[in-house]
């Protein structure tokens, strides 16, 4: 009987119901989606921090190389939560004489380390096979920009020499920074490692995850590496935590905004709903329904719609959700079930309160008044 | 009588006028604050991305190339080009002024510290604190506070007149110096006002005001670069476009939009034998960071809109199905459909303006509040944004009423009047 009555109210008065239904659909998928980006944009912000590169640098103590296995170790330390980059720099002589800055690293870890780098054409890594054809086809090297016009202005192979021996490097390309970068000359870490017998003394290091994480992974390399001394690069850190804090209260600001609006949108919604059942009300309460019967059949309507309203709702608002994240970063935002509870309890909250304020006035008057139509 | 009607149908049920009013308010405050923030967000995320550091650098066009490891240069500080202070101020005087937030002149000059019979070569750099620079009658701060707020030092800041020094943390150690202690470089006595801690090169150097530093190295008014940090729009197509290969108006649009390119050829403009460039680290990177931030509070105020309107127009439609008796009674009075719906469009109407104005203001000191607790700056609203949100409210508040008064319109007057339907 109780499920009865639940069920022909929705079905004979089916305009109103739907309408109720749909504000209350759109409200929680609204609510779902903001819910939904709110947590989930801080890791899409920090992605995008991590193109400014290292946020940590590993340097010998005191101007030291750093020991031979170093790499590896920093690389079981990230264990995928990051990438490292190391950086041998030695001051060489051009055949004219000329001190020339020389650095020796790994291109494929800068090329995703540094992705500002802009670089004319990337030497490839794998050794050119046969490696006698290597030293008189010259070892491969980026120039900057700046070094370019003084070492080689012809783009031709050219010498150059530390500590009296030579190393005969072909340019592949040109890098651009706007920064120190410009005036070097990059070669592989293993050609450099091979001429000058100097291991890498920095390394840097982009750690992905919250300030927290990155902390850790701090700690776990001056554990790892007690030869080094990691340091955080401050001005990336700090910037990211700033403007990533920014993001997420005005965020939070607009969410506030709109999941209000989108109650107050229920409540009127679903309170104009309800007060127009008075007569139901009237019939109900005059054929000897007991206020706690009435009471109990508005509000589990009420949950009744709360419930469904916000469960399709909530798979709109994922939709809208990863939308927003294919749109706009270019990589879903991934649903968050803990939101549903939230959502759920928040729309049966409102759509509870819409149905027991209209309730609490008609309680007051009696049914013979609402069936005359005053 | 048509004025009539509308007045006393917002002189006699004011309970309901004012529901319907304070949904459209509500609904109105919300979109003026979204889009206040929205257009303003890009402003206030590109000045807070100015802490990550300077974003253009200029140095001397004929320079030779730098030989530097970690900071310390290995070729004899007086070799090379240098800029002349002298030419500073025109930064401020470009097109761009008002996009710079601000410099930093930096001056490297090599030291001996003698120290226990120990000598040890370091760097002193040479640069403005926060100093006072006029171009024209304009005044303004600028130096290493603003363009690299990440520097922290324990102790005072030296003034920019002043013979003081910051010493960097990890060579303060090494010499075992403090705050307040004096060093000789030069023979000169220096008095160190504080430790600077920058997590970069600048912990193992001396940082000194730029006049110092010339006076030094013995060259007054030299500049080895100068930081320049700049609110630029993030990097196109269009930008990247050699601007030599443009032609006259086209010139014109790239050259008059604040991208790195084109801020940094009207620095080179400004000073002389200078040659400014983008520093891609920071320059390239904001752009992106940007775009995202700024596309995804766009798409939010998209929802914020929605969810407004949404709110409006269904408060009318409930305003309007609880006046089916009223409609009926019209009707059976021998109001004509287009009379009825005349009323009740220049009720909403009338709704609509009195809540869009409210809403607006609110919505305008919402947007106010919001930059305030945020990002500690005002948010600034466009005048022009009042009309607009006017007619938005108008037309929503139209689309909200006009299928519940087509509806009552098209009653039986002996239906509604009973109260049946």
């Amino acid at each position: 009987m109780f499920l009865r009555m639940l069920v022909r109210a929705a079905v004979l008065r089916r305009g109103r119901a739907v309408s109720a239904l749909f504000a209350m659909v759109v409200a929680a998928a609204v609510a779902t989606a903001m819910l939904n980006l709110y947590v989930d944009v801080q890791a899409k912000l920090r992605r995008e921090f991590r193109n400014y590169g290292a946020n940590i640098i590993l340097v010998g103590r005191d101007g030291a190389s750093l020991p031979a296995d170093t790499l590896a170790r920093v690389d079981s330390v990230l264990a995928g939560r990051g990438i490292a980059a190391p950086f041998g720099l030695v001051v060489a002589r051009t055949s004219d004489g000329q001190p020339i800055v020389v650095a020796g690293t790994g291109f494929e870890r800068v090329r995703q380390l540094d992705r500002w780098w802009s670089v004319s054409n990337w030497p490839s890594e794998i050794p050119t096979s046969g490696a006698k054809s290597a030293p008189e086809m010259g070892h491969p090297a980026l120039i900057g920009v700046r070094a370019l016009p003084m070492v080689t202005p012809k783009n031709q192979a050219f010498d150059l020499s530390f500590q009296g021996r030579t190393l005969h490097v072909s340019p592949t390309g040109t890098v651009q920074t706007g920064a120190a970068e410009d005036s070097r000359i990059y070669i592989s870490l293993a050609d450099f490692v091979a001429w000058t017998g100097v291991q890498p003394s920095t390394m840097e290091v982009a750690a992905s995850g919250s300030p927290e994480e990155v902390a850790g992974i701090m700690q776990q390399l001056s554990q790892a590496i007690p030869a080094g001394d990691v340091r955080p690069v401050r001005q990336i850190m700090e910037g990211e935590a700033r403007v990533l804090g920014k993001t997420r209260a005005t965020l939070l600001a607009a969410a506030a905004l709109i999941i209000l609006t989108a109650a107050l949108c229920v409540l009127s919604t679903l309170m104009g709903w309800v007060f127009d059942r008075r007569r139901d009300f009237a019939i109900m309460k005059a054929l000897g329904a007991s206020g706690r019967l009435l009471n109990g059949f508005f509000a589990a309507e009420a949950a009744m719609l709360g419930a469904i309203g916000a469960v399709i709702g909530f798979l709109v608002g994922i939709g809208i959700a990863a939308w927003i994240g294919r749109v706009n970063f270019h990589a879903p935002v991934v649903p968050r079930w803990s939101v549903l509870p939230v959502v759920l309890a928040g729309s049966m909250a409102v759509t509870l309160l819409s149905a027991i304020l209209p309730i609490a006035l008609l309680r007051r008057v009696q049914p013979a008044v609402i069936l005359r139509g005053e | 009588m048509f004025v009539r009607l509308v007045y006393e149908s917002f002189r006699r049920q004011k309970r309901r006028k004012l529901l319907a009013g304070a949904a459209i308010t509500l609904g109105v405050t919300v979109a003026t604050a979204m889009i206040a923030v929205a257009t303003d967000i890009g402003d206030k995320i590109n000045r807070e991305l100015r802490t990550i550091g300077a974003n253009l650098v200029i140095t001397p066009q004929e320079d030779s190339l730098d030989v530097e490891i970690g900071g310390v240069n290995l070729k004899p500080p007086t070799d090379g080009a240098f800029l002349d202070e002298a030419d500073l101020p025109k930064i401020k005087g470009t097109f761009w002024h008002n996009n710079i937030t601000g410099f930093a002149p930096m001056l490297p000059v090599g030291v001996t510290i003698e120290q226990d019979e120990k000598r040890q070569d370091v760097t002193l750099l040479g640069t403005y604190f926060a100093k006072q620079v006029s171009f024209g009658t304009d005044q303004f701060t600028t130096g290493v506070r603003s363009t690299h707020p990440w520097w922290r030092v324990s102790g005072a800041w030296p003034q920019d007149s002043s013979r003081d020094v910051l010493l960097g943390e990890r060579l303060a150690s090494r010499l075992g110096e403090k705050t307040g202690d004096t060093i000789t470089l030069a023979g000169r006595p220096l008095r160190v006002t504080g430790i600077l801690s920058t997590g970069g090169v600048e912990d193992d150097e001396i940082v000194a005001p730029l006049a110092l530093a010339q006076d030094i190295l013995g060259r007054p008014g030299a500049v080895k670069r100068v930081y320049v940090s700049a609110l630029t729009k993030p990097e196109d197509a269009f930008a990247r476009r050699d601007p030599k290969s443009l032609s006259g108006a086209i010139y014109d649009r790239w050259y008059c939009t604040p991208y790195p390119q084109a801020i940094a050829l009207q620095l080179t403009e400004a000073m002389s034998h200078s040659h400014a460039e983008q520093i891609r680290q920071v320059a390239q990177n904001e752009g992106a960071v940007l775009t995202r931030i700024e596309g995804l509070i766009f798409l939010i105020t998209l929802a914020a809109l929605f969810a407004s309107a949404l709110a409006v127009s269904s408060a009318m439609a409930t305003a309007m199905f609880e006046r089916r008796a009223e409609v009926g009674l019209m009707k059976a009075l021998g109001a004509g459909k287009l009379a009825l719906a005349s009323i009740f469009f220049a009720e909403a109407t009338l709704l609509a303006m009195i809540g869009g104005v409210a809403g607006f203001v609110v919505g305008s000191g919402l947007a106010h509040q919001i930059g305030r607790s945020i990002f500690n700056s005002d948010i600034s609203i466009p005048p022009v944004l009042l009309p607009v949100i006017l007619a938005i409210a108008v037309i929503v508040t139209f689309a909200g009423s006009a299928a519940a008064i087509r509806r009552a319109v098209g009653l039986d007057p002996v239906f509604a009047l009973r109260g049946e339907l």
